[in-house]
């Protein structure tokens, strides 16, 4: 059976005592063995930042890639290994930032990944600049007068995409959060989730701060409603509604007919092309008629 | 016999399909034929040609002036004036003012009249060529009957009708100038460019996996896989450059072959990518197929501007391999070495083409794959307990597992990390060892890179340094050399890096031919094997170096 220890490395932490870090790391590695997976059956991708290190914590398939394309990479696994669980863990910098458009093309491709954005509105590893989600007016130690241009909206711009699971989750409910993570790991497609996960060393606000503005989205919440998904994911001002925001079935995911045609098998267990089919090809050069 | 023949037109009047059923003409006929295209980047208008070098022995090598010119339309039939030779013969649908061998065929109204629409006008243009060349008339309807069987019935009666029309009209208005009926030969040919066949070469190789965005001259090489989904690779057009390398960096790690096609634009955004190749240790292909700079530069045409790119590109140091196949056996060759060279050292491997070996087609006795295709070389899950994907070994190479094989964890960090591949900051043992093992792979990979291939070396005074595609330009300049008397002979290059040392061929003048304005081989000869090189004959206008473009820089 697999247990919380199954995932246990001895690769030194070098996180913040008390990040919220820990919080994800925790409930991702619940989350794994809730599911039962073993880690040979799970591949994390990540780029480049203090969250995109959570790799390293977790004893599982490794690809900590360059700064902003986890999500390319992670495609590549996920077509390469379909059965892979390939989950994506990465900053908020890396994901919405320098990979941004990888993000927005991997909503319209809709690959059967995960992908949790550790989201402390702020590039924590290069010392506190804004990030795209940095509230305007926040001063951080690049834009000392404050950030003078308006966050990105991303968790609605996923919606409006066509991402078919769409969350938002607290570091510091590791319970609930587990919970998302399993709904999002098991969802057929690309789920996308936001973790607000505070940043004690250069955020503006203290971890109190967001407890006491997080919000559980409201009870009668339709997740099929796309309009109000919408609402709820551009509602993250003064209170941050968590949970699941939008679910929808997915319809077919990322080279769903390749994988069709090649019987659904990791790409590296398939046989070569026979010679004979190559030459027959290349016989065709021949010009006769 | 040889015969060059221009066929020329504004973009969009379908010079391409004219100068494509003249070739198979010539080819069903038995005669070797080379075509090289030269085009503007646009869809409508300008002036394009293709031109068609037809012999008895293949002559796969680009020619500049033609014995033949046809002309679609009077502002081609202008601007390419000066390339055809003084006797030569132009056919086009208006007089020129200042006479000259010429034979006017009304490609539209014929058309229209014989096969009823505008369109035939094609057919009208490559009968008149038939009649002009001595082909029969048989040949070029048996082969538009097979280049329009699928079109149906009613596509071939029109064009074979517009054709003859075409073939009647510039017959008659040649008179006694028409040529004697060209003998048949008893020989076929495989017609194909380089890329056409690397695709091919891929698949054979095992590669599952394309990602590319399109970007002239390399698109051809992903749209060969969606073409033909019987190769079974997965092919993917990629949002931008970083994220295809990227994506085929993911899908190799995962233990897929993997690949990218791109031009110097998008290889500069991938410049990253091919460093986090080196720091990982994961295979990859790039094909980079040149065309000039910098920046957008010249998108519908040849140059060899990105050799010390493709050598240095991607931040700190790590092997990597550079190839440049000349012609598409050579490419068929290279393109399985690649992925045999780029499996076995975990490393970037480049294939260097350019637009010259993207649509410039050769004729070959046949294609042929290599005798051996190595096998894949992940390693067995069985034979570790404990797996660290970059155990140090005596050649640096680590046993690579891909994620997914058997029950271990693989871990790949673009960080400098430890042989398990954990993140590190060790300066005193882990980074020092990590440096030398990727640097113990590139000595090693050094060890296997082929020689050139030489022509006439011996007593040659002067000699000719070629690398990639300029093979066939250089060879054929050597020979006409060599028969006014002169000692000259050629190297030729086709693995660039990483280049071991090599001796200078002694008591020999040596000038490199390269499409760049730097002499960029020279360069690296220089720096690299410590090569006295005099100097460079360097084409930079955007056309392909052709044998007379040499001698002219060596009288
Ligand atoms: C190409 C490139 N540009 C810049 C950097 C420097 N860099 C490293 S992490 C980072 C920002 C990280 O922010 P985020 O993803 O939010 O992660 P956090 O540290 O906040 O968890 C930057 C700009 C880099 N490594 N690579
Ligand atoms: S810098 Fe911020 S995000 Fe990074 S570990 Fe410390 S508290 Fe956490
Ligand atoms: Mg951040």
């Amino acid at each position: 059976m697999t247990t919380i220890d199954n995932y246990r490395t001895n690769v030194e932490n070098q996180w913040c005592p008390g990040c919220p870090n820990f919080g994800i790391q925790t409930a991702l590695k619940r989350t794994l063995a809730e599911l039962g997976l073993a880690p040979h059956e799970v591949c994390l991708v990540s780029g480049i930042g203090q969250a995109a290190k959570l790799p390293h914590y977790v004893r599982a398939n490794v690809f900590n890639g360059l700064h902003g394309r986890a999500i390319p990479a992670a495609i590549g696994v996920h077509v390469a290994n379909p059965a892979l669980k390939t989950i994506v863990t990465s900053g908020d910098g890396d994901l919405y930032g320098e990979g941004g458009n990888h993000l927005l093309h991997a909503f319209r491709r809709n690959p059967d990944i995960t992908v949790v954005v550790h989201d402390n509105r702020i590039y924590a590893l290069t010392k506190g600049q804004g990030s795209p989600t940095t509230p305007r007016g926040e001063k951080t130690r690049l834009q000392f007068d404050g950030v003078e241009i308006d966050p990105a909206q991303m968790l609605a711009t996923a919606i409006v995409h066509g991402c078919t699971f769409v969350a938002r989750g607290f570091a510091g409910d590791i319970e609930g959060l587990a919970e998302i993570l399993q709904r999002g790991i098991a969802h057929r497609g690309l789920a996308l989730i936001d973790v607000i996960q505070p940043c004690i060393t250069w955020g503006r606000q203290p971890i109190a701060w967001y407890r006491e503005r997080i919000v559980p989205i409201p009870e009668d919440h339709d997740p099929t409603d796309r309009d109000r998904a919408i609402g709820l994911a551009l509602d993250a001002v003064d209170s941050f509604p968590i949970g699941v925001l939008y679910e929808i079935p997915s319809g077919p995911t990322f080279a769903a007919s390749y994988r069709d045609r090649v019987g659904n098998r990791p790409l590296h267990e398939l046989e070569r092309l026979d010679r004979p089919t190559i030459e027959e090809k290349l016989d065709r050069f021949i010009v006769r008629t | 016999m040889e015969r060059s023949i221009f066929v020329t037109g504004a973009a969009g009047e379908g010079i391409q399909t004219i100068g494509d059923v003249v070739a198979r003409c010539f080819l069903v006929h038995g005669y070797p034929v080379f075509s090289t295209q030269e085009f503007e980047s646009r869809i409508r208008g300008g002036n394009s040609s293709v031109r068609l070098r037809v012999s008895e022995e293949a002559r796969n090598a680009p020619c500049t002036t033609a014995d033949l010119l046809l002309a679609l339309n009077p502002v081609a039939r202008e601007h390419y004036a000066d390339a055809l030779h003084s006797d030569g013969l132009l056919i086009s649908s208006d007089t020129p003012t200042d006479g000259g061998n010429h034979v006017e065929v009304p490609f539209v109204s014929l058309a229209t009249e014989h096969g009823g629409q505008e369109i035939y006008a094609n057919a009208v243009a490559a009968g008149a060529l038939c009649a002009a060349v001595g082909l029969p008339f048989s040949v070029l309807e048996a082969v538009l009957a097979s280049a329009f069987a699928a079109r149906g019935e009613e596509t071939v009666r029109a064009n074979v009708a517009a054709a003859r029309a075409g073939f009647d009209c510039a017959g008659s208005a040649l008179g006694g100038r028409a040529p004697a009926e060209t003998p048949k030969r008893d020989a076929s040919y495989a017609y194909a460019s380089a890329h056409e066949a690397i695709p091919l070469a891929a698949a054979a190789a095992g590669c599952r996996f394309i990602s590319a965005y399109p970007m002239s001259p390399s698109t051809g090489i992903i749209t060969a896989f969606t073409r033909d989904a019987d190769l079974g690779v997965f092919a993917e057009q990629a949002e931008d450059e970083i994220a295809a390398i990227n994506m085929a960096l993911g899908a190799s790690a995962a233990g897929a072959r993997a690949m990218t096609a791109t031009s110097g634009g998008g290889f500069a955004l991938m410049a990253e990518g091919i460093s986090l190749a080196g720091m990982i240790e994961t295979p990859i292909v790039i094909l980079l197929a040149q065309r000039p700079g910098p920046a957008t530069g010249l998108p519908t045409r040849t140059a060899q501007e990105d050799l010390l790119f493709a050598i240095r590109a991607g931040h700190g140091e790590f092997p990597r391999a550079v190839l440049a196949p000349s012609d598409p056996q050579e490419a068929i060759e290279l393109t399985v070495r690649a992925f045999d060279l780029a499996d076995r050292y975990q490393t970037p491997v480049i294939l260097l083409t350019d637009q010259y070996l993207a649509d410039s087609r050769f004729s070959l006795e046949r294609l042929m794959l290599p005798a051996k295709i190595p096998a894949a070389h992940l390693a067995d899950p069985t034979d570790f307990t404990d797996y660290a994907r970059y155990a140090p070994t005596e050649s640096g190479i680590s046993p690579r597992l891909a994620f997914g094989q058997g029950d271990h964890v693989v871990c790949l960090d673009s960080d400098e990390h430890t042989p398990e591949g954990h993140i590190t900051e060790d300066l005193r043992v882990t980074r020092p060892a990590a440096v030398a093992k990727r640097l113990e792979k590139e000595r090693h990979l050094r060890s296997e890179i082929r020689p050139p291939s030489s022509e006439r070396i011996d007593d040659a005074e002067r000699m000719l340094i070629g690398w990639g595609s300029t093979k066939g330009a250089i060879a054929e300049a050597v020979d006409r050399l060599r028969s006014e008397g002169r000692k000259v002979g050629a190297l030729h290059f086709a693995e660039l890096w990483p280049l071991p040392s090599l001796d200078p061929p002694k008591g020999a003048q040596l000038w490199t031919v390269e499409g760049n304005a730097t002499g960029q081989f020279a360069q690296l000869l220089r720096s690299q094997l410590g090569w006295s090189i005099e100097g460079t004959i360097g084409r930079s206008d955007g056309l392909p170096i052709d044998a007379q473009f040499i001698l002219e820089r060596m009288s």
